[in-house]
């Protein structure tokens, strides 16, 4: 590769761009991956995250296709009514817009990360904490409405097809659970942030790393909303 | 654009792509909202989750920026899911076509063997 490589001002190798660049990453004698090893092993466990999600939303497609009892309306199940008419899936709505707005809440605390900006780092990353605390909490509400007024179990419910309370609990289950565990994760890290242990560390990369886990639960709800709620 | 100091965006970019999520999480509820039925209700849903989905993932979790190498170890290996939806699909509706006519026997025989029997 020695005749594509260019010297950039800083007299490091300059790496080659596109595709000439994945074959001389993974053929050259070196670190294939050129990102912190922390970040290159986060996207490896998402993938596999990926994965697990992907065989509950299928597992749900499957047993809805396949089921000849008519599946209950989402739309309905999920309205909830403040006083007049009900208004459909209001409270999915309120869930994935506090959602969205803890991804933009982390995005800006990676940000201010690497402005070496501790207070602001420490200070965003607690709210995209106490937001996913927030959508774990409408989450428990979604739950015990379903489980206690509507009469909702995993193996049947009066609205229409049985498999429609497993794949619910275990999907949002599932999802529920991220979030809760990256919760706590933000939060170790938020303290860390605020008494200065990466500014002695030399580098903010963990909370990217951090970011890149709260963005794909973030991401899955994107697939959980359109497939369960909106479909 | 990956430095030693990490990921650097300008603060306007993400101030976009967020407001951005907002419209389109927006727009799916709409959709629902607005009860819109058949094809136009699924590829508009489809439509909603991937532009959230490909904003989520090429800037706020920086995909955009990094080399090739990662981007395509990443998000090669989930395409094979396509697959996988195919054969749960055909599966699926086999199983729906053999409960329609199995369970379906099962309620009406003995109505019609009655109905015989007089």
């Amino acid at each position: 590769m020695a005749q594509d490589a260019a010297l950039t001002s800083s007299g490091e190798v300059a790496l080659p761009a596109g595709l000439k660049g994945v074959a001389g990453d993974w053929s050259a004698d070196k670190q294939t991956f050129i990102v912190p090893w922390g970040k290159a092993m986060m996207w490896i466990f998402l993938l596999s995250d990926t994965f697990i999600f992907s065989c509950f939303l299928l597992s749900y497609m499957k047993v809805r296709i396949s089921t000849p009892v008519p599946w209950p309306n989402p739309s309905e199940v999920f309205a909830l009514s403040f006083g007049g008419d009900p208004i459909p899936l209001i409270l999915i709505a309120i869930m994935t817009f506090v959602l969205i707005t803890s991804s933009g809440t982390m995005a800006m605390a990676v940000n201010f990360g690497y402005r070496r900006d501790r207070a602001k780092t420490a200070l965003l990353m607690l709210a995209t904490a106490l937001l996913g605390a927030t959508f774990v909490g409408m989450q428990a509400f979604e739950w015990t409405k379903l489980i206690v007024d509507e009469g909702v179990r995993p193996w049947a419910n009066p609205m229409g097809a049985p498999q429609f309370g497993s794949s619910f609990f275990m999907i949002t289950g599932f999802h529920g659970l991220h979030v809760s565990a990256g919760v706590i994760y933000l939060l170790v890290v938020a303290w860390r942030v605020w008494s200065g242990f990466y500014d002695r560390k030399g580098t903010y990369e963990t909370v990217e790393v951090a970011g890149l886990y709260w963005h794909f639960v973030d991401l899955v709800w994107v697939f959980i909303f359109a497939f369960f709620y909106l479909w | 654009m990956s430095t030693a100091e990490g990921q650097q965006h300008p603060i306007s970019i993400y101030l976009w792509i967020w407001g951005l999520l907002f419209v389109f999480s927006a727009f799916s509820y709409a959709v629902d909202y607005f009860q819109l039925q058949g094809y136009l209700r699924w590829s508009l849903i489809l439509l909603f989750m991937f532009l959230k989905a490909g904003f989520i993932v090429a800037i706020f979790m920086h995909m955009a920026w990094e080399r090739l190498a990662l981007i395509t170890a990443i998000l090669g290996p989930p395409v094979v899911l396509l697959v996988f939806i195919g054969l749960m699909v055909s599966e699926g509706e086999y199983t729906e076509g053999n409960r329609l006519e199995v369970f379906a026997q099962q309620i009406f025989v003995p109505a019609e063997h009655g109905a015989t029997n007089h």
